[in-house]
């Protein structure tokens, strides 16, 4: 077991497509941390760099206090679970799991005795001698899993492992894998498009765009804390709202009106003009159902369009017009996030007991004191709690992104160009 | 499928076969007659009354020492042509499907242009290498040629097999501790079996029934192959060739080839049984 070290680590492909941009992150022994970003974002370049399957083209790769750069895969000593499994088809389950202990020259009774304890663990004693055709597709991760754990790895690297089950499956694998890892209590790295994913397996979760660091922290801290526009949109389902905002004294005007902010926030924002205000749909509630004495004048009225009741909750949705600046830069974040949306809306969560419906003029509550103001210009967030952020790169990481995504398309369409 | 469909099917298969299974009939029930009955004309599928001579041509034709060490000629030019051009490919194949380098397509079209040379125009100039070199009327002069025009068939068929396989198949055999060698060794090529079977029989069907090399790089029983040596089987009048021995020559000499495929065969069908990966 080992700490793994990426320093300003940089990949960049021979066409000159940078996938990896001085990215560093410390992931200590026995930490669970997560790479998460949408498709694209060099997440599994990463991980591949750490495994020793990609090359590095600047940086250093340090694992367990020894530079592995130039290291060959079998000489790194990590286990990693492939997104297709990639197990042996022509092997059975037993020999999948036994395939690094054989290649290690290890004796017939010291791989029996690690394989039977591995499909134990797994609960795969019934599928040893089957084929891994023959197995279904949870099983099959679990064969994968088990070939990891087999072996007394560094680390454990697992490229989007849960993305081929159906949903019902990931949860489960989804429990099990962090119980598996706490067990073990092996370092981890863990490749993911989901935030969900991300939000409940990880120790520390590092969201990435374009190839490079958006933030570096807890679940909580990013949820709490978002260092800008991406990593707010990216973490929470469903997503932060975002409103155009102008912030006037402790006062910021909103589309529906005019709510009072904690002075504290509102120092924060002065001298801006027009500013994007991120709202978790939690942070609003049907005023009706919120204590009397904490309704403060934080509340406005507007029309909800459409109410979703989920028993528990309820979402209702308000669209809102947005001034053609923050609709572009609203846009922008959409595509990057893998998403589109037809229209801006707000999404704001209620109580089950809410009695809003469809069409209502409702009178909606909003806790300001959770509402985060975005500089839309940079997507910086203008009132984050440094102190609890995490690590968060300087150098105004959302547009650098946006610097190199401009390079990539340019690599790709002049790809494209010389293909065609 | 409607009756008068299946019905149609049934008998276009059963033409089909007439069509192709015919000639190889006749030659057998030519083997079954006796050398008689053929000179005097026997025209019936079944050898008429008295001229059958049963085993009779087999007996001789095997105890035909020049048959029999002609036979072993074709066995072991055509398996160790096989086997080497097997290996090669296997590992040219691999190089291209997976490594960058400079000059994959060349190598490509090369194989391809090789493949295209019609085999005459070579007989000539090897005929006289092969004399100077002294491997004339030798084996190795009868597997090389072999080799380098099954070569490329055999690379294009198995770089396609490689391609097919994962890449991550690999790198997971990486990352478990395996060498590239190994890796190749113990995951690759048993994954791209139907693949190296594939080619196998294909380079042992061209190796087997070539008759051009066979017979013009050869003079005599060291290195003769068995189509060759069936065209010397003359017998004692030379101008009343003894069909019926030819004939059961011919049956004998389809043999080893039918067994070869076979065995192949099953090889094939159990490397593509084997699974898809995903789940």
């Amino acid at each position: 077991m080992a700490a793994i070290e990426m320093k300003h680590i940089v990949k960049k492909y021979g066409d000159g497509f940078p996938a990896v941009n001085d990215v560093s992150i410390d992931v200590a022994d026995g930490e669970f941390l997560i790479l998460v970003g949408p498709s694209g974002c060099g997440k599994s370049t990463l991980l591949r760099m750490i495994v020793g399957l990609e090359d590095i083209t600047e940086g250093d790769m340090v694992i367990g206090g020894k530079r592995v750069n130039d290291l060959a895969p079998r000489d790194r000593n990590l286990a990693m679970v492939f997104q297709n499994y990639a197990l042996y088809p022509h092997l059975t389950v037993y020999e999948n799991i036994a395939f690094p202990l054989r290649l290690a020259g290890a004796s017939d009774a010291e791989v029996d005795q690690k394989v039977r304890e591995a499909s134990k663990t797994l609960e795969l004693d019934e599928h040893l001698e089957r084929k891994p055709g023959n197995l279904s597709g949870g099983q099959r991760q679990r064969v994968a899993m088990g070939r990891a754990i087999v072996r007394e790895a560094e680390a454990f690297l697992f490229d989007e492992p849960l993305s081929n089950l159906d949903a019902k499956l990931r949860g489960q694998m989804r429990t099990e894998i962090a119980r598996l890892q706490k067990r073990l209590g092996i370092t981890t790295v863990y490749v993911t498009h989901d935030q969900t994913e991300a939000m409940t397996l990880g120790d520390r979760v590092a969201v990435l765009k374009r190839g490079v660091l958006q933030q570096l922290a807890t679940p909580r801290e990013l949820y709490e804390n978002p260092a800008n526009l991406f990593v707010a949109g990216f973490i929470g389902s469903p997503p932060m709202n975002f409103l155009p905002a102008r912030v006037d004294g402790d006062s910021v005007e909103l589309p529906f009106g005019r709510v009072r902010l904690p002075a504290e926030k509102a120092a924060r924002a002065q001298g801006k003009d027009l500013l994007i205000a991120g709202i978790r749909p939690e942070h609003f509630e049907d005023a009706s159902v919120v204590d009397a004495d904490k309704v403060t004048d934080s509340t406005f009225t507007a029309t909800v369009d459409v109410v979703e009741w989920l028993g528990n909750e309820a979402y209702a949705y308000v669209p809102f017009e947005a001034p053609p600046e923050v609709q572009r830069q609203l846009q922008q974040l959409e595509r990057d996030l893998d998403g589109e949306s037809l229209r801006t809306q707000l999404v704001v969560s209620l109580d089950g007991a809410s009695r809003i419906r469809e069409g209502d003029e409702a009178t909606i509550w909003v806790d300001a004191r959770k509402m985060h103001l975005f500089d839309p210009a940079t997507g910086e967030n203008l009132t984050v709690d440094a102190s609890r952020a995490g690590t968060v790169p300087g150098g105004d990481a959302m547009a650098k992104a946006e610097r190199v995504g401009e390079q990539q398309d340019n690599v790709e369409s002049s790809s494209d160009q010389a293909t065609t | 499928m409607s009756t008068t469909n299946k019905i149609g099917v049934v008998i276009g298969a059963a033409l089909i076969l007439l069509w192709c299974l015919l000639p190889v009939a006749w030659i057998i029930s030519l083997s079954f007659k006796s050398q008689e009955a053929i000179t005097n004309g026997s025209p019936g599928f079944l050898p008429s009354e008295g001229g059958g001579a049963g085993w009779q041509n087999y007996r001789d034709v095997l105890a035909d020492d020049q048959f029999l060490r002609s036979i072993l000629n074709s066995i072991g030019i055509s398996l160790i042509a096989t086997l080497l051009s097997v290996i090669i490919a296997t590992l040219a194949a691999y190089a291209i499907a997976r490594l960058e380098f400079t000059g994959k397509k060349f190598v490509l079209t090369l194989a391809l242009v090789i493949a295209m040379f019609p085999v005459v125009s070579l007989v000539g100039p090897l005929f006289d290498m092969w004399r100077t070199f002294g491997i004339y009327d030798t084996w190795p002069g009868l597997i090389i040629p072999y080799m380098s025009f099954t070569l490329p068939l055999a690379i294009w068929t198995l770089s396609a097999f490689f391609r097919e396989i994962p890449w991550e198949m690999e790198q997971a055999a990486q990352v478990d501790g395996a060498t590239s060698w190994q890796a190749f060794r113990k995951v690759i090529v048993p994954l791209a079996a139907p693949g190296v079977f594939t080619a196998a029989i294909l380079t042992f069907f061209f190796a087997w029934n070539d008759f051009v090399f066979g017979i013009s790089l050869t003079s005599t029983e060291r290195a003769r192959p068995i189509p060759a040596a069936l065209s010397f089987f003359v017998g004692s009048d030379p101008f009343n060739r003894p069909a019926s021995l030819l004939a059961a020559g011919a049956v004998v000499s389809t043999i080893p080839i039918i067994v070869i495929v076979l065995l192949f065969q099953r090889k094939i069908v159990a490397g593509l049984t084997s699974g898809a990966v995903k789940g």
